[in-house]
């Protein structure tokens, strides 16, 4: 696909606009609407600098693309959304050109829509129980809910719209969050809008989580979680930033003698998964973890004025196929590899990774090994990484699920030479909390358990994200900070 | 509640080698010996820089760091002053595991002798005898040495000019110490990684258990990225959550030496900036 600039679709889209008369329109005529694509800067621009991939629709694109939905009475769409958003509605007002109004539809229960409109894998939620999309054969004709609500979201930041949630009456009552990625943040929003004190106790020195230290600038610029964050503080929210619960302050001495009257813990799967194969401790492999936090958080990109160094690489290996693997492949070549392959052990159709993250990634060079898997790291004299031995796989029998399983092919075990390795294989739960915890029930994954209130087995300490359900979604995370917000809101009554 | 890291004194122990006191109430409340946290010289470019508490002050709310400045983020830190904030994590890591042994032996090279410090003071304070091995490449370098004399049954100083005590690696004293009878009952080696390694090998022959504190680059502190892993008795540890701590006979020195060299190559071209930054600096305070 050559590549087309935002001029070109704006132009079309005006054209169609004009075209059509809304209130005329029968469901056949809204479905012969042409799917608004995402303008997007260059691949070959934009696979060297860090700027957003993703420019965002104009506002004739927006409305337009608003007038694809079919208004579903019984919006299947909506229970593809974790948090519940009302799409018709929300839709609706962006096709009257009510900016506004659509932003305080999606408010209602969505707090950070400018970043799940980015970052939310919407052909695996809301988009994918979409009736046009159904109607027309494929997920990628469904509405384009997530890229209408980044609209939204950015029309209103842009326009200095955004309000400040309000912040009821003082109770009297503290609550404690522990994380300040998605779900601490949203929860910190819910309990802070009841009057409670909140204190959000943040180990890093920039609030976010992995919107800051793992997902890159070029897919979701710092400025804006920093902008979310700042509108928690407006409401009066109280950040600890440089605060290790569990080694600065354990978690019982908060609730005992710090006078909280209940905590969220919201930490995370900040845990690297390692493949386990010779080699791995060689000079030149790293977590995604690391080389992303290195990278994003510690400003690695902004050779000269950052302090923390990143990796000099030429040839580089990303082991994995979902979205940290997607990011490190793409930010290896921003940070000026020659060559970024991604070795996954099935093929393309199997990746966890967002459908459009893995076409950006192609756009931009990436190139993609599937059935393959490095079975050892070898390094040179000096401790350095030299390459992979990398083994074959071929699709067997369907296992369980229906999926074709990858079974190795004997004797294909080759050496392909790389400088540096990726490992993005996800992350498990950090153990910090549980272990300064000890009577903090956790499964044999080390994810904390809770109720269906977000309740841990402790007494008025609940938890949510990713601590609880392993490495999920932002929106899932946010989901379930919400309903633990909501448990809190109501024993603190 | 919201705290500040801010440094309320600083002094030059020699040429390289800096002391800060910082504001950290809650830090110098829970830390214990051998724990360490990470601080920044800026919430923006800086690099994350791990150093050990050397001192704690419960009462008045702070922690000491002694440092040496021996890259770029190191230099930047030397050019704060009192009353400049910084952003300061702890405390990280495991605290030194300290019962009554018997009879310490504490070796500390360099900087390490910082570190050393309150662990020789808890060991004391539990009941053990200790001996204190201080090394130096030179006496200008040498550091701690009043805390020491202070606090230790035996201090023993070696240099490698012979400048300041005998003119020996700290190895040699060591090497002789294992030899008595009894011999030590525990060994602690906190120094350059070529010093713990070598500290390893002197014990090895004798059974002595020995425990060396590892200084691998980091970045978060927290058990988050990974970058701080060594191989230990052939499993792969985190140093910043396991650690910083190990039995150093189980160490992968090699391994460790190569990692702590990744970014030789860039690290030596902005220390050299650095260098240059605070020469100038010092001129212009000279002639001001
Ligand atoms: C590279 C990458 C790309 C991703 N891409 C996507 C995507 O495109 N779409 C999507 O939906 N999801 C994506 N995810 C997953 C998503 O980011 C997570 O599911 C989500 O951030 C989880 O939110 P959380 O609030 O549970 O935890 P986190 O975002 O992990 O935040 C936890 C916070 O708690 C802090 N913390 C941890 N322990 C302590 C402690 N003891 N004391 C104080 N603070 C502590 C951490 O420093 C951190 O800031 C991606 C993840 C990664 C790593
Ligand atoms: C647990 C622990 C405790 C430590 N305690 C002390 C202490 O009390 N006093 C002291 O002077 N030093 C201590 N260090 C070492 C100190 O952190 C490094 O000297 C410092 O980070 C170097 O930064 P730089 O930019 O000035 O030097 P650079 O030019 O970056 O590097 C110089 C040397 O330091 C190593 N280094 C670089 N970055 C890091 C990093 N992020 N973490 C660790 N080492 C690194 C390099 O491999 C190199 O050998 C400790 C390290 C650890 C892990
Ligand atoms: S929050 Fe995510 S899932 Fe819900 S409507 Fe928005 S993009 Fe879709
Ligand atoms: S399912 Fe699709 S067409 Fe129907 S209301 Fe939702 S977004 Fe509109
Ligand atoms: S410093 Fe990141 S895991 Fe140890």
């Amino acid at each position: 696909m050559s590549h087309m600039e935002t001029s070109f679709y704006q132009q079309a889209a005006q054209a169609e606009l004009e075209k059509i008369h809304s209130a005329a329109l029968t469901p056949r005529a809204r479905m012969a609407i042409t799917v608004q694509d995402m303008p997007c800067q260059d691949p070959e621009v934009r696979r060297h600098n860090m700027q957003e991939v993703a420019i965002g629709y104009t506002r004739e694109q927006a409305m337009l693309e608003a007038e694809r939905c079919l208004q579903c009475k019984n919006a299947p769409c909506v229970a593809g959304c974790p948090v519940k958003i009302d799409i018709p509605g929300f839709i609706r007002k962006v096709k009257e050109g009510d900016f506004t109004g659509a932003g305080q539809v999606i408010k209602q229960t969505n707090l950070l829509p400018s970043i799940c409109g980015r970052v939310c894998p919407q052909e695996k939620q809301c988009q994918l129980p979409c009736t046009v999309g159904k109607a027309l054969g494929g997920v990628d004709k469904a509405v384009q809910i997530g890229r209408l609500e980044r609209f939204v979201a950015d029309y209103e930041r842009e326009h200095g719209l955004q309000t400040v949630p309000h912040a009821g009456p003082s109770s009297g009552k503290r609550v404690a969050i522990v994380g300040a990625g998605p779900a601490g943040l949203t929860c910190a929003v819910d309990v802070r809008r009841e009057g409670h004190d909140v204190a959000v106790f943040e180990a890093f020195h920039k609030a976010g989580g992995v919107m800051v230290y793992g997902i890159p600038e070029f897919r979701l610029p710092k400025a804006l979680v920093a902008s979310e964050a700042g509108l928690l503080e407006s409401m009066g929210v109280q950040f600890e930033m440089n605060f290790l619960v569990g080694r600065t302050r354990k978690l019982s001495s908060l609730l005992k003698e710090d006078g909280f009257d209940a905590v969220f813990i919201g930490t995370g799967a900040g845990l690297p998964k390692f493949m386990d194969i010779p080699g791995e401790n060689l000079v030149g492999v790293f977590s995604a973890n690391e080389y992303l936090t290195r990278a994003n958080l510690m400003k690695a990109y902004e050779i000269g004025k950052a302090g923390t160094p990143i990796y000099p690489s030429r040839r580089v290996a990303v082991l994995g196929g979902g979205n940290v693997a997607m990011d490190s492949a793409r930010m290896a070549m921003r940070l000026g590899a020659e060559e970024v392959r991604v070795l996954y052990r099935r093929t393309r159709e199997e990746m966890p990774a967002r459908a459009e993250e893995v076409g950006h990634a192609m756009e931009e060079g990436i190139i993609f090994d599937f059935l393959a898997s490095p079975t050892k790291v070898v390094g040179d004299d000096k401790g350095k990484v030299a390459g992979l031995e990398v083994l074959s796989y071929q699709l067997g029998e369907p296992d369980e699920s229906g999926r074709r399983k990858p079974v190795p092919i004997r004797g294909s075990e080759h050496f392909v030479p790389f400088d540096t390795v990726i490992v993005a294989i996800g992350n498990e739960s950090n153990p910090l909390i549980s272990r300064t915890t000890p009577d903090l029930h956790v499964d044999r994954h080390g994810h904390i358990i809770v109720d269906e209130k977000q309740k841990t087995s402790l007494d008025r300490v609940y938890a949510g994200g990713d601590i609880v359900l392993g490495a999920a979604t932002v929106i899932l995370a946010m989901g379930e900070g919400r309903r633990a917000a909501a448990a809190i809101n109501e024993v603190l009554q | 509640m919201k705290t500040e890291h801010r440094i309320v004194s600083k002094r030059q122990l020699s040429e390289e080698v800096y002391r800060i006191e910082v504001l950290a109430p809650l830090v110098a409340r829970e830390r214990k010996a051998g724990q360490f946290v990470v601080v920044m010289y800026d919430e923006e470019y800086s690099e994350r820089i791990p150093l050990t508490i050397a001192d704690a002050d419960p009462e008045k709310g702070t922690v000491t760091l002694i440092f040496q400045t021996v890259g770029a983020s190191t230099h930047k830190l030397a050019l704060k002053e009192p009353g400049d904030s910084i952003v300061l994590l702890g405390p990280l890591g495991n605290p030194t595991h300290i019962e009554k042994f018997g009879w310490a032996v504490c070796v500390g090279g360099g900087i390490g002798l910082a570190p050393l410090h309150p662990i020789v003071k808890a060991l004391k304070e539990a009941g053990n005898r200790v001996t204190v091995i201080s090394g130096a490449r030179t006496a200008e370098l040498l550091i701690m040495q009043d805390e020491m004399n202070a606090v230790a049954d035996e201090n023993i100083v070696v240099t490698d000019d012979g400048t300041a005590g005998r003119k020996a690696l700290v190895t040699v004293p060591l090497a002789e110490l294992c030899a008595a009878s009894p011999p030590p009952d525990i060994v602690v080696a906190i120094g350059p990684p070529i010093m713990m390694k070598f500290c390893a090998e002197t014990t090895r022959p004798f059974g002595i258990k020995t425990l060396a504190s590892l200084n691998t680059i980091m970045i978060d502190g927290t058990g988050m990225c990974g970058g701080c892993r060594v191989s230990v008795g052939g499993a792969t540890k985190f140093v910043c959550v396991d650690g910083p701590e190990f039995d150093a006979h189980q160490v992968d020195w090699g391994q460790m030496m190569s990692r702590l060299g990744a970014y030789k190559d860039i690290e030596k071209e902005a220390h050299e900036k650095c260098h240059l930054e605070m020469s100038i600096k010092q001129l212009e305070k000279e002639r001001s």
